[in-house]
């Protein structure tokens, strides 16, 4: 088990390398600068500023010292973001992120195996056909659209809740992004559960398991349940990689301080320090969640073994 | 496979008359049974037909800046009505420095009569036809040595049916525009993709071996870099004019693609009309382009009908972010976050771009199903 975690982390360690170095290159090629303004800096001062943050050295340097100190885990200065370094930028956005990302997965995960494990159990009913249309409809609208018109309905015409902000980190202010961020992963999961969940009903043990007169609900949540949860896990991984390392919408429509907006925001402005930096947290997370999945997974389905 | 496929059981084996059918019309037929998938056709044109047609028949076009009708309402009367007309008359005539003494509209011709202190220079004129309400103003009578002036025009009745932006230009006129921007681009990279994807995996299926590996390995890559990130670095390496756009997500969205192909061919390449190809001494590349590529058509086309509003999605999300086409050109996703950020004060800039762009992905999703299920061989 133990070795199982460690062989999968050494082998992970190639795919950072590539992406870091992949997106190092990328980023460094892009025309512009992150201190190309529009009104030109005199050539004294950029000549200084470049120095001091060693952009004037030849590419193959900066690219070593980056490898160099991001190994020891220093991750540099923020360009735009002055007084920051990146690790700090990350570190005060990251629990908000993370915080909201959580609850939204959490959302997802129970109403969508919830939603899917009822029309799977009454399949091809009224309730079936709504639930899957939900679904569809989930899938379908991007939470670029949803949030903005939860905001519309809620904050606007109903004045119910607040349209945006952390505020107090109550549940009040977090309601609305965590439907945006949830609502197309909870139907995702609702259409997996649903399939794995007809099929694991039609499974020889669960007639065995009838056939012994359990009860419908125990013969549902401790034998069919563990079948069909398995091709939600897998999903699982990438979720909540992308739910916890925060949206760039979300996060922009619902003025939340997270990480999300780092990247784009970064990316734009050629904050390669701070573009680089995210890169390797998501890349990061979904190595890790990835990990995390395959050890649930043996969990589940005791034919998978970790040795 | 292709056993069930080139002998379709006759539906009806009563009726001697009933011709066999071909795979492709047998799909068609259960096509056109699928009232969701037809349902999404008919949606489609109509959207298609709106943005591509819709323009000719809208007299505004969409850069055009309506400076008297910013941020106003979807309405189906014409604006302005008479009650904000004389307003308008009014602010034009103090502009021109003249006081306004009478005022009438009828139809669509209006008459004023216009007064001064000094004789008033007859060029005033050019006042009423600089705002966006009046044109053809023209002096019929001066009376008073010409300190009293009538003058008669046309009034120019716009309508906005679907109200304007914070800048004044039409939103009917800007939601067409980024239908066809959308569509085209959602085309266009989906055929980019193909084009990548198909090559790619054919070429790898097909050669096998060590090449196989490493062109496969070189796709797992790509899947693990962050796919958000992708796009944006390529957009902002790229620039962002239209074609580099559809390009850019065309260069992203060709990985599955890949997938689907090189398994195809895997089983292709041990068919017996490839031996014979083989046989015969064409090269690998004339193998490809001949026996592989249109054996796999099938499953491609399915696969498509998903990119295309996979890639629609994401071209929306890059304008939303503001790394879309530029101004003045829009896409639905630039005019959503436009919307988004007016919320407040003019919620229909949110509405009506959000309402097409969702039908349209509807729409496609319902014939990616459908065209699923029809050229699905498992499922009679």
């Amino acid at each position: 088990m133990l070795a199982f975690v460690l062989r999968r982390l050494a082998s992970a360690v190639p795919t950072l390398f590539i992406v870091v170095t992949i997106s190092f290159f990328l980023m460094r090629f892009a025309p512009g600068g992150p201190f190309n303004l529009e009104r030109p800096l005199p050539p004294a001062t950029m000549e200084n500023i470049m120095r001091t943050y060693q952009l004037d050295q030849p590419l193959w340097r900066q690219y070593v010292t980056y490898i160099t100190n991001a190994v020891q885990g220093d991750f540099g200065p923020s360009y735009i973001y002055k007084d920051n370094s990146v690790a700090e930028l990350i570190g005060k956005g990251l629990p908000y992120s993370m915080e909201l990302g959580l609850y939204a997965l959490l959302l997802a995960l129970i109403g969508g195996v919830t939603l899917g494990t009822i029309a799977a159990l009454r399949q091809n009913s009224l309730l079936d056909f709504s639930i899957m249309s939900l679904a569809t409809v989930g899938t379908t609208i991007p939470n670029f659209v949803v949030g903005p018109v939860l905001t519309l309905i809620f904050a606007i015409v109903l004045s119910m809740l607040p349209a945006g902000g952390w505020g107090d980190g109550s549940l009040r202010f977090l309601l609305l992004p965590m439907i945006a961020l949830a609502l197309p992963q909870l139907a995702v999961f609702a259409r997996l559960t649903r399939g794995s969940m007809i099929e694991a009903l039609h499974a020889d043990h669960i007639r065995t398991a009838r056939a012994y007169g359990l009860p419908p609900r125990i013969v549902v949540i401790t034998h069919a349940m563990r079948g069909a949860l398995l091709p939600v896990v897998s999903y699982l991984a990438p979720c909540a990689a992308a739910l916890m390392t925060g949206s760039a919408v979300v996060e922009t429509i619902f003025t939340i301080p997270g990480i999300g907006r780092y990247f784009v925001l970064g990316a734009l402005n050629r904050d390669y320090t701070l573009v680089m930096g995210t890169v390797v947290l998501i890349a990061i997370f979904v190595i890790v969640f990835n990990l995390v999945v395959d050890l649930i997974y043996g969990l589940l389905d005791p034919r998978v073994r970790h040795d | 496979m292709t056993d069930i496929v080139t002998n379709p059981a006759p539906t009806q084996p009563e009726n001697p008359d009933t011709k066999s059918r071909s795979l492709f019309q047998l799909a068609a037929l259960r096509f056109r049974r699928n009232k969701a998938a037809m349902a999404g056709c008919v949606m489609m044109v109509l959207i298609a037909l709106f943005s591509y047609i819709g323009p000719f028949f809208v007299p505004h076009s969409y850069d055009q800046v309506y400076s008297s009708y910013v941020s106003v309402g979807p309405s189906l009367e014409p604006r302005p009505d008479e009650a904000s007309l004389e307003d308008a008359m009014r602010g034009v005539a103090t502009r021109a420095r003249v006081n306004l003494d009478e005022f009438n509209v009828e139809g669509q011709a209006f008459t004023a009569t216009l007064s001064a202190e000094s004789p008033i220079d007859p060029r005033a004129t050019r006042y009423f036809d600089r705002a966006n309400e009046f044109n053809n103003t023209q002096v019929v009578a001066t009376e008073n040595d010409g300190r009293v002036l009538k003058v008669e025009g046309n009034v120019s009745r716009e309508y906005f049916f679907f109200g304007t932006d914070p800048n004044g230009r039409d939103m009917l006129a800007r939601v067409m525009l980024g239908g066809q921007i959308s569509i085209a681009v959602g085309l266009l990279a989906s055929l980019v993709s193909l084009g990548i994807g198909v090559l790619y995996g054919a070429t790898s299926g097909y050669l096998g071996g060590r090449v196989d590996n490493v062109m496969m390995r070189f796709v797992e890559i790509l899947y693990s870099l962050p796919f958000v990130f992708l796009v944006v670095v390529l957009v902002v390496f790229f620039g962002r004019s239209f074609i580099l756009i559809f390009l850019v997500i065309g260069a992203v969205e060709w990985l599955d693609m890949a997938r689907i192909v090189r398994g195809q061919t895997l089983a292709l390449k041990r068919r017996e009309f490839v031996g014979a190809a083989q046989a015969l001494g064409l090269s690998d590349w004339q193998i490809i382009r001949r026996h592989i590529i249109p054996n796999t058509i099938g499953p491609v086309i399915v696969f498509v009908t998903v990119v295309v509003p996979k890639v629609i999605l994401l071209e929306s999300f890059l304008s939303f972010l503001g790394l879309g086409v530029q101004a003045p050109l829009t896409s639905w996703g630039a005019l959503i976050s436009e919307g988004a950020s007016n919320i407040q004060s003019a919620p229909w800039l949110l509405i009506f771009p959000a309402i097409f762009f969702v039908a349209t992905l509807f729409s496609l999703n319902f014939i990616g199903d459908g065209l699923r299920d029809a050229l699905d061989p498992k499922d009679r």
